[in-house]
């Protein structure tokens, strides 16, 4: 068979350090990118033990959660995963459609090189194996965002498999010990994106918006080795975390570039597994967390109850907070079939052993050469914030979930002679906690890091008190009455010899308010 | 000027005997004269003459882009033609107007060929008679040939004429038909089962399917993907290696094209001897029709072929050629193997006519389910839906291991017997191309269209299991005053040897010309290069 072809994309950002997200989801009310603390606050029936929790009323039993997780990370690609046409997301309906992506009869997929390569350094970058030689298969149902009727992607032998992410879980009594947890990853796979469906109802039409067909997507299949929703959260956080950090998703969850799916099913320990039920429609963290303990809640009632757990897909309404079955043929009907994709020759990747003499660098993907371009990933990051700054590491992990937040910290401590001990209390307590009293992101906070700095600095060289500087965030943070404060503090050095008016225009204009 | 070959009306055009645009007019007036054929489904009429009118202006200004500039062509009704209806000869498809060439169109049109239209076929090319699409049968050229009226009058029960026509066989029966007439130069066809060989056997043409590979497939709307090729019908084996050559290649679009440099331009050296030539002759004729296929009442290979077969054996022989007979002990579960294949694929190709994008949408709006249903009832006839319905059941989770895996691993073996084969210094195989001539309309038809595609695809199916390249020559006429024609089957990718080799063949037993005297008036143009009918390996 001939060897597979390859585009040319051009690489998405690589180094996508804590990054800003642009969407406008985070801002009001629903902290998704939160601390773990936070993710453990807001999810009600995390916050009691769990053991308790799942105990039978008559104490007999303990009951005991499996959760696994399928995740769908939209690929950070200039274009589709077999079609040219570009990814971008809210652009107008149907204008990113190639003929490919419209199934237009004759067209044929060409793969992305882009794509296999942001999939082999995930698989990397989470300890897989990374198979060199994996398939692509044809999973059929009749959809009408699916314009091919089938979605391309790769059931027999995916390009990874047997991997692993470690991620952190907050414990102690103040919720300030950190620890790690593992979950096995059983493989991750290269897969077509669908398009999207928009029901009128008013005028009983469907709209068919195929921008979104044909984007590639890694599906990232998690074992079931978590027991609780905050377990689950934490590590699609860490995950979302990992692909940022590579470029190789944005996993933007509030734009649907991050996907998750949990199976989830309830047994007494040392039984066999319980009936699972897939909870679809999952689309924050908050929920992630919320629908999977409602659904683990819910199980072990129905349970108590004398009750059975159907082998269903259901959804999660997060108006009402609880998960439905969803009454859908797609979810009786199990996927109906596999076939192997016949147009498109085995994906054969080399390393360093078995790359070719005389090779074309273009048309192969050398494993090692990708391995050797890895970013630094989330975890060596926090061990180096420890190490450097002497931080715990629970700090080390609030500075890198909440989105923004490192690159603010670093900026800070580059331009501060303050003492990094101090920075970090500042930036996770003061700074951090009027941000959150504000419902800002840190993209929206009106204090910059060179602000900050000053102010530590001042406060460095006992120019200025510890309760001045607070005041001073507080002015700066938009605090109306806080001003009076400040000049209050200026009369008392002057002697009361300072003219008000003048205190205040001064102020403000240093302030630039 | 219309019955000479392609390479030879190059030449004339190259010498200015004659110029694109009259060339043109000529096939277009025969196309509007052989209408009864059928083997048109759409005319291109103003584009060709548009085409026609730039060729002559290269010509004019010296700057001819080569052996295919200015010359007519036509192309099997599912291949994609940018700007020009293309209907696979179904409801599913009528009306659709592609936006895109497929490749080999584009590769035609850049070296200044003339797109006279789209030919006939069956279905989404699914049947073996060219009587199964939704724009009726096509008509055999030679049902209306002096050779067979003759044979004709001959016998004391012959029917009324008119009604006694023959089929062209298929898939590419249009393609055929439009050559065979004269009314083009060369035609694409696609050859899934043995769709270009078949209808290029019962026309009296060189039906050539290259290697799986070698030519690309965007843009051909599909059968079966894994072994879907696009096919050539010319007059003789020179022009088939003309065309070849305009089309072979790596496809950017088509990632199961070869990387390997092709060999261009695919000039055939005129064998002067065969004596370091091995021909295989395969011995697996006989499996397949008594062991195999009972439950279909397969009609034996016709004594006539059967001859013809063992003659040309026979002439290879006695100018040097070793011949050996070799066993292919599993063709004869290709048929079995490839209708689990084919249907298979034709589930999953078939799924992405659901109404919404393109083609046919019925009326029905109650659901969008409902709308899906009723739209693939409209637009498919019984025999995609047939196929459809088995494929989905091969497919099904409980069968996917038993039948469609089963399958995949037959069709291993398939080709691992031609390896063998190869590998044991066979250069050629020869086989017959069909089992017997083509038969008429009403005869053909008193069997299902499943049934007739098994036994007709019995000697050219398992190449395409192989994804061999294979060709059918037309070899003598029957009794019948019928062509009958042999296939060779090449090793992979040695297109150029198997064609080589075939020209040799076709040199040899100097097929006669068709003689359609009586379907045209004016048949002074079309035979005034008929050649001699001296046929070396008559009966």
């Amino acid at each position: 068979m001939a060897a597979p072809m390859l585009r040319w994309g051009c690489r998405g950002r690589r180094w996508a350090f804590a990054r800003v997200d642009g969407g406008s989801c985070h801002r009001r009310g629903a902290p998704t990118g939160s601390t773990s603390n936070q993710i453990r606050g807001e999810s009600s029936v995390a916050q009691q033990p769990l053991h308790t929790a799942q105990k039978t009323r008559k104490g007999e039993h303990k009951w005991a959660a499996v959760v696994g997780l399928e995740i769908h990370a939209q690929i950070s690609s200039n274009s589709k995963l077999f079609s040219g046409s570009q990814v971008r997301f809210s652009a107008p309906p149907n204008s990113l459609v190639s003929f490919f992506d419209a199934s237009l009869p004759g067209t044929l997929p060409v793969l992305n090189r882009r794509c296999v390569e942001a999939a082999v350094m995930t698989g990397l970058a989470l300890n897989c194996h990374i198979n060199k030689k994996s398939l692509f298969d044809r999973k059929h149902y009749f959809y009408a965002d699916l314009p091919a009727g089938y979605q391309i992607t790769q059931q027999r032998l995916p390009i990874a498999v047997n991997g692993s992410l470690i991620y952190g879980v907050c414990a102690g009594k103040k919720q300030s010990q950190v620890i790690p947890k593992t979950v096995r990853i059983k493989q991750i796979q290269l897969e077509q994106d669908s398009g999207k469906s928009l029901h009128d109802n008013l005028r009983s039409q469907t709209l068919i918006d195929l921008n979104r067909a044909g984007v590639g997507l890694l599906e990232v299949v998690l074992e079931p080795d978590m027991s609780c929703g905050e377990e689950a959260a934490t590590a699609v956080r860490e995950l979302q975390l990992i692909l940022q950090a590579l470029g190789t998703s944005q996993a933007n969850m509030a734009e649907g570039q991050l996907r998750v799916d949990a199976n989830i099913s309830v047994h007494h320990p040392g039984e066999p597994l319980g009936v699972r039920t897939e909870v679809k429609n999952l689309n924050s963290i908050r929920f992630l967390a919320k629908a999977i303990d409602y659904e683990i809640q819910r199980q072990i009632n129905e349970l108590e109850n004398g009750g059975e757990i159907l082998n269903e897909t259901r959804s999660f309404h997060h108006k009402l907070g609880c998960t439905m079955s969803m009454r859908d043929k797609e979810g009786k009907q199990d996927y109906r079939w596999f076939m192997p994709e016949p147009n498109l020759p085995p994906l054969v990747l080399y390393d360093a052993t078995s790359l070719p003499a005389g090779a074309d660098p273009q048309q192969v993907i050398n494993i090692d050469q990708i391995r050797e371009t890895l970013p630094e990933l989330p975890s060596v990051t926090r061990e180096k914030l420890v190490q450097q700054y002497g931080m715990l590491l629970e700090h080390s992990f609030t500075l890198l979930n909440e989105v923004g937040l490192l690159e603010f910290f670093q900026n800070v401590i580059k331009e501060t002679r303050a003492e990094p001990k101090k920075v970090t209390s500042w930036v996770l307590n003061t700074f951090l906690g009027y941000l959150k009293q504000q419902n800002l992101a840190v993209s929206e906070s009106p204090v910059t890091p060179s602000a900050l700095a000053e102010l530590l600095d001042l406060l460095d060289s006992r120019t200025i008190s510890s309760s001045a500087a607070k005041q001073v965030m507080d002015v700066k943070n938009r605090n109306p009455r806080a001003i009076n404060k400040l000049i209050g503090l200026v009369r008392k050095a002057t002697q009361s010899r300072a003219d008000p008016v003048m205190i205040k225009e001064i102020l403000e204009k240093k302030l630039s308010l | 000027m219309l019955g000479r070959s392609l390479r030879e009306v190059s030449a004339a055009l190259k010498q200015g005997q004659i110029t694109p645009t009259e060339l043109c007019q000529k096939c277009l007036s025969l196309i509007k004269k052989t209408k009864f054929l059928n083997a048109y489904i759409t005319v291109s009429e103003e584009v060709a003459l548009k085409q026609a009118e730039e060729s002559e202006k290269r010509y004019k200004n010296g700057q001819s882009l080569g052996d295919l500039d200015g010359i007519p062509i036509a192309v099997k009704d599912n291949f994609s033609t940018s700007g020009i209806e293309t209907t696979c000869a179904s409801n599913m498809l009528k009306g659709y107007i592609p936006p895109y060439n497929a490749t080999v169109v584009q590769k035609l049109l850049d070296q200044g060929a003339l797109l006279m239209g789209k030919t006939n076929l069956d279905e989404f090319a699914m049947g073996s008679g060219s009587t199964d699409g939704v724009f009726g049968p096509v008509k055999n050229p030679w049902s209306y040939s002096k050779q067979y009226r003759e044979k004709r009058k001959q016998n004391p029960h012959s029917e009324n004429e008119d009604s006694d026509w023959l089929i062209t066989g298929g898939s590419s029966g249009g393609s055929a038909a439009a050559v065979s007439a004269f009314t083009c130069y060369a035609a694409l066809g696609s050859d899934t089962g043995g769709s270009t060989r078949n209808p290029a056997a019962h026309c009296g043409l060189v039906g050539f399917k290259p290697s799986y590979g070698l030519v690309s497939r965007h843009g051909l709307i599909p059968l079966v993907n894994s072994m879907d090729v696009p096919g050539i019908l010319t007059r003789c084996v020179d022009d088939a290696a003309i065309v070849l050559g305009a089309l072979a290649g790596p496809d950017p679009r088509d990632s199961t094209t070869v990387h390997e440099p092709i060999n261009k331009p695919f000039m055939l050296p005129s064998l002067a001897d065969v004596s370091k030539l091995c021909i295989g002759i395969p011995k697996f004729q006989f499996c397949i029709l008594t062991f195999c296929y009972k439950e279909y009442l397969v009609p034996e290979l016709s004594s006539e072929v059967q001859s013809l077969w063992s003659k040309a054996a026979d002439l290879f022989e006695s100018e040097g050629a070793k011949v050996i007979e070799v066993s292919l002990p599993h063709t004869s579960y290709s048929i079995v193997c490839y209708h689990v294949l084919c249907t298979s694929e034709v589930a999953s190709n078939m799924a992405r006519f659901d109404g919404l994008q393109y083609g046919h949408r019925c009326d029905i709006d109650v659901s969008t389910e409902a709308m899906y249903a009723a739209t693939r009832r409209e637009g498919f006839n019984d025999v995609v839906r047939g196929r459809i319905l088995s494929g989905n059941f091969f497919l099904l989770k409980e069968n996917y291991e038993n039948y469609f895996v089963k399958a995949q691993k037959v069709r291993r073996l398939i080709a691992n017997d031609f390896v063998n084969a190869f590998n044991s210094g066979v250069d050629v195989l020869l086989t017959p191309t069909t089992l017997s001539e083509a038969v008429p309309y009403l005869e053909f038809i008193k069997e299902d269209n499943r049934t007739r595609s098994a036994q007709d695809d019995i000697f050219t199916q398992a190449v395409n299991m192989a994804g061999l390249p294979a060709v059918s020559i037309p070899v003598a006429l029957s009794n019948q005053g019928l062509p009958i024609g042999l296939q060779f089957i090449g090793r992979a990718f040695c297109d150029q040897q198997l064609l080589t080799v075939a020209k040799w063949f076709e040199k040899q037993v100097q097929f006669p010309v068709i003689q359609l005297q009586e379907l045209m008036d004016d048949c002074s143009a079309v035979l005034e290069n008929e050649k001699l009918a001296s046929v070396s390996l008559k009966q």
